[in-house]
C-alpha cells in the first residue's frame, strides 16, 4: 500500500560497482561553469574604459562565457578519465561470495535524486524563465511575487522545522518571532536610520532573544501543552504590538520601512542609483528580482545550516530528545540547553524572514502576525513531513502557491457560469487536500528520515543474510 | 566445573572491594509518586567490580529505585552518594557525566535513528573522544549489531534492540552499568548471550553492574550479591548463591516460574 513504511530497504542502497555516470558528470560540471560564470561576474565581465573625465564600463560577456565553456570541457574530461579508471579498479570479482544488496529506494532517496537539482535549478533561474515566458520584466512581476511569497514560506518552514520536525517541540506561535523579526528591522530602521545590512543579524538575535524567553518556561512541557503555552505566546506578542501604541504605533502598524540596498546601490530611477550604476534601464523590477534572490538566499542559509547542524552533536541532540527525552537525559544530554537552542535557532530563522518581510512590504502592521500565520506555517512542516526539508518546502509550493493557481483558473467560470470564484472554495480544497494527506501519507509528504552519518564501508550486509535470522 | 573457580576468584575481589567504601551507595531514600510512597528508606551497597541485582514482584519499587539513583524521580529522604559524592540533589544529566551509564526500562532506544546514530549519542557525553575505539569493542560484543549499523533502531528485532541500549550505555566508557531488566520479553537464548556478554563486561574490564531483574533465577547466578525488594522495602540480601538457596526466595520468585 502507499503506507509510509520504515523498512530495513531504505537503510542500504545497492553497492554498486563506480561506472561513467553521464548525467552526474554533466551535472558536475554545469555545477563548475557555473561557479566559474559567479566569479568572473566581479572579474571579468565588465571592465572600466576612460575615456576624457569619465569612466565606463564595458561589458565582456563573450570572454565570461569563454571561459565558462572552457572549464566546462575541462571538468568533463576529468570525469571521464578519472571514471574509466576507477571503473577498471572496481570490476567485480569473480570471487566475490557476498552479492550486492538490492533496496528498494525510499521515497526520500527517489525524490531527492531528481528533486533536489530540480527545484535548486528552477529556483535559480526562475527569473529568468518567467522573463523569458512572459516576455518582458513589467509582465514577470506577479510571478517574481508569487516566487518570493514562496520561497518566505519555505524560509519559514524551514525555521519552524529545526523546533518541530527535529526537537519535536510542537511550536504554534512560530509567527511571534517573525513579527518580532519585522518589527527589529522597521524600528531600528525607521528611528535609527540602521540599513537592512545591519538589522538582518540584529533582527536575528532579537528573535533568537524572545526564542529563548519563550523556551524557558515551556521547559518542562511537550506535546499539547506546549502547543497552548506557545500558542498564547504568539497572541502574547500581537496583543503586544497593537496595545503598545508609542512604540509600534498600534494597528496603524510602521510604513515607510527603508527599502533593501543592492550593497549600497539603492534601488532609485535616479544618479547612483541600481540602474544606472550598471547601465540599465530603470525598472522597479530590478528591486523585485534582486528581493527574490535575497529570499532565496536567506531560504538556502536556513537548510545549509540546518543541514549542517543536523550532522552535529547538537543536532543529533535534538532528534534524539524528539525521540526519547528520558533516554537522552540519562546519556547525559542536558534536555535544558538542547531545547533552548532548538527555539532559539528556529526563532532566529523566523527573525530573519520576519525583517525580509519588512523590508518587501515596507509596511509592518500586526495584523499580518495572526495565528493564521502561524497554523499554516505549521501545516507546511506537518504536511512536508516533519523533519523533511524537500517535503516542507514542495508541502510550502503546494500551499501557498496553490491558491493563487486557484485564482486564475478563470476557464472554470465558462463551465460553472460568470459568477463562480474558485478562489472561495480554497478553503474547501485545502481541507479535502488534508483529509487525502491523512488518510494516505499521515506522516507527511516525505515521512522517509535520512540518516545524518551514511558510512561508507557499506560492505554487503545483506538483506538476504539478514533474513534468515542468523548473526 | 570452571564456574566453581571463577566464583571463588570473583567473591575474594569482592570480599577486597566491600573492605572499601562503596561506589554507589544508598541510604534509607524514600520516593514518593505523588503521595503514594513507591520506595520506603531502601539501604543499598553497590562496590567497586561487582555485579549487583535486585529482584523482586511487579510493582516492588525496583525501577523506580533505578530512576532514582538517576535522579529522575528524585529522592524525598535520604542520600546516594557515588564515587564519594552526594548526587542525591543532582540533575540527571550530570549524574550521567559521572560515568554511570544507564540502559533505562523498555529500552529505550531512539526508533528513528539508525543504530550508528543512537551509538553516537550514547558517546556524545564524553564528546565523542574515543568513537571510533568504542565502537569497535561493542561490535565485538554484540556482532549482530555491527551488520545493523544503518538499519534504524526501531526496526531491530527485541533482542538487537536490548543490545543496542546496552551497547548505547557503553559508548560512554562507564564505571558503573544500571541495567534495568535487560531480560524483557526476550527469547531464553537470547537472555543467555545477554547475560554473558555482563559476565564478559564485568569480569574482564572490571565494570560494575547493578541488575535490576524479574529473571530471578539467572540475575542470582549471575550476581555477586542481590537484594531482594518487596513493596517499596529491601527485605532480604545476601550472596546470590545464598539468595537461590535460600527457601523463601525460592518460593516466591524461583519455583513455578523457572
Amino acid at each position: 500500500m502507499n503506507a509510509p513504511s520504515i523498512t530495513t530497504s531504505s537503510a542500504q542502497s545497492p553497492a554498486g560497482t563506480t561506472r561513467f555516470d553521464l548525467a552526474a558528470a554533466v551535472k558536475d560540471s554545469a555545477k563548475a561553469a557555473l561557479i566559474t560564470l559567479g566569479l568572473s561576474i566581479p572579474i571579468l565581465a565588465y571592465k572600466t574604459d576612460q575615456s576624457g573625465a569619465d569612466l565606463f564600463l564595458t561589458p565582456r560577456w563573450g570572454l565570461v562565457a569563454i571561459f565558462c565553456a572552457i572549464v566546462f570541457g575541462l571538468r568533463l574530461a576529468l570525469h571521464a578519465f578519472t571514471a574509466s579508471r576507477s571503473y577498471r579498479k572496481a570490476l567485480p570479482d569473480p570471487h566475490q561470495a557476498t552479492e550486492a544488496v538490492h533496496a528498494e529506494p525510499s521515497a526520500y532517496q527517489k525524490v531527492s535524486k531528481f528533486g533536489i537539482p530540480f527545484f535548486l535549478g528552477i529556483a535559480l533561474t526562475f527569473p529568468i524563465l518567467i522573463y523569458l515566458i512572459q516576455g518582458g520584466l513589467n509582465e514577470s512581476r506577479y510571478w517574481v511575487d508569487l516566487g518570493i511569497l514562496i520561497l518566505t514560506y519555505v524560509m519559514l518552514g524551514w525555521g519552524l522545522n529545526i523546533v518541530v520536525g527535529l526537537a519535536g517541540l510542537l511550536d504554534l506561535g512560530y509567527v511571534a518571532f517573525y513579527a518580532v523579526g519585522a518589527y527589529s528591522y522597521a524600528l531600528l530602521s525607521t528611528t535609527f536610520g540602521l540599513s537592512f545590512w545591519i538589522c538582518l543579524p540584529l533582527a536575528g538575535i532579537l528573535a533568537a532573544f524572545w526564542g529563548m524567553i519563550l523556551g524557558f518556561p515551556v521547559l518542562r512541557l511537550r506535546g499539547d501543552y506546549l502547543a497552548i503555552v506557545t500558542l498564547a505566546f504568539g497572541e502574547i506578542i500581537r496583543l503586544v504590538l497593537i496595545n503598545w501604541v508609542d512604540l509600534t504605533n498600534g494597528g496603524a502598524g510602521i510604513s515607510s520601512i527603508p527599502r533593501a540596498t543592492f550593497f549600497g546601490l539603492p534601488f532609485t530611477a535616479g544618479e547612483g542609483g541600481f540602474a544606472a550604476t550598471f547601465g540599465l534601464e530603470f525598472n522597479g523590477m530590478h528591486r523585485m528580482i534582486f528581493l527574490y534572490y535575497l529570499i532565496l538566499a536567506l531560504a538556502l542559509l536556513t537548510n545549509f545550516v540546518t543541514m549542517r547542524l543536523r550532522k552535529l552533536p547538537v543536532g543529533r541532540a535534538w532528534e534524539a530528545l524528539r525521540e526519547d527525552e528520558i533516554a537522552c537525559r540519562s546519556l547525559g544530554i542536558n534536555t535544558t540547553n538542547t531545547k533552548l537552542t532548538a527555539f532559539a535557532i528556529g526563532a532566529m530563522f523566523g527573525g530573519f524572514a520576519g525583517s525580509f518581510f519588512a523590508v518587501r512590504q515596507g509596511f509592518v502592521s500586526p495584523e499580518s502576525f495572526n495565528f493564521l500565520e502561524s497554523a499554516i506555517i505549521l501545516a507546511i512542516v506537518v504536511m512536508g513531513g516533519m523533519g523533511s526539508q524537500i517535503g516542507v518546502a514542495i508541502a510550502a509550493i503546494v500551499l501557498v502557491g496553490g491558491p493563487e493557481i486557484l485564482r486564475n483558473l478563470t476557464f472554470l467560470q465558462a463551465v460553472f457560469g460568470s459568477g463562480f470564484d474558485p478562489n472561495e472554495y480554497r478553503l474547501l480544497i485545502f481541507g479535502m487536500g488534508m483529509v487525502a494527506m491523512m488518510v494516505w501519507r499521515p506522516r507527511g509528504l516525505i515521512s522517509e528520515r535520512e540518516p545524518s552519518v551514511i558510512l561508507k564501508e557499506r560492505k554487503a550486509i545483506s538483506g538476504s543474510l539478514v533474513k534468515e535470522g542468523h548473526g | 566445573m570452571s564456574t566453581a573457580g571463577a566464583n571463588t576468584m570473583q567473591s575474594q575481589r569482592v570480599a577486597a572491594a566491600t573492605a572499601r567504601q562503596p561506589l554507589l551507595s544508598v541510604r534509607g531514600v524514600k520516593t514518593y509518586y505523588g503521595n503514594i510512597i513507591a520506595l520506603k528508606g531502601v539501604d543499598m551497597d553497590v562496590h567497586e567490580g561487582e555485579i549487583v541485582t535486585l529482584i523482586g514482584a511487579n510493582g516492588a519499587g525496583k525501577s523506580t529505585l533505578m530512576m532514582t539513583i538517576f535522579g529522575n524521580p528524585r529522592a524525598r529522604e535520604g542520600t546516594i552518594t557515588y564515587a564519594g559524592r552526594d548526587i542525591t540533589k543532582m540533575p540527571t544529566h550530570e549524574i550521567a557525566r559521572l560515568s554511570i551509564a544507564q540502559s533505562p526500562e523498555g529500552r529505550r532506544i531512539f526508533p528513528r535513528m539508525t543504530v550508528f546514530e543512537n551509538l553516537q549519542m550514547g558517546a556524545s557525553m564524553n564528546g565523542m573522544a574515543h568513537f571510533n575505539q568504542d565502537l569497535e569493542r561493542v561490535c565485538t560484543l554484540f556482532p549482530r549489531l555491527k551488520e545493523r549499523l544503518q538499519q534504524r533502531g526501531g526496526t531491530l528485532s527485541g533482542g538487537e534492540q536490548q543490545m543496542l541500549a546496552i551497547a548505547r550505555a557503553l559508548m560512554s566508557r562507564p564505571k558503573l552499568l544500571l541495567l534495568d531488566e535487560p531480560s524483557l520479553g526476550l527469547a531464553p537464548l537470547i537472555v543467555k548471550q545477554i547475560f554473558n556478554i555482563i559476565k564478559e563486561l564485568n569480569e574482564k574490564d572490571g565494570m560494575t553492574v547493578f541488575l535490576v531483574e524479574q529473571n530471578a533465577y539467572h540475575a542470582l547466578k549471575l550476581a555477586h550479591r542481590g537484594y531482594v525488594m518487596v513493596t517499596g522495602n529491601i527485605t532480604m540480601s545476601g550472596t546470590g548463591q545464598e539468595l537461590l538457596e535460600n527457601p523463601q526466595v525460592r518460593a516466591a520468585y524461583l519455583e513455578g516460574g523457572h
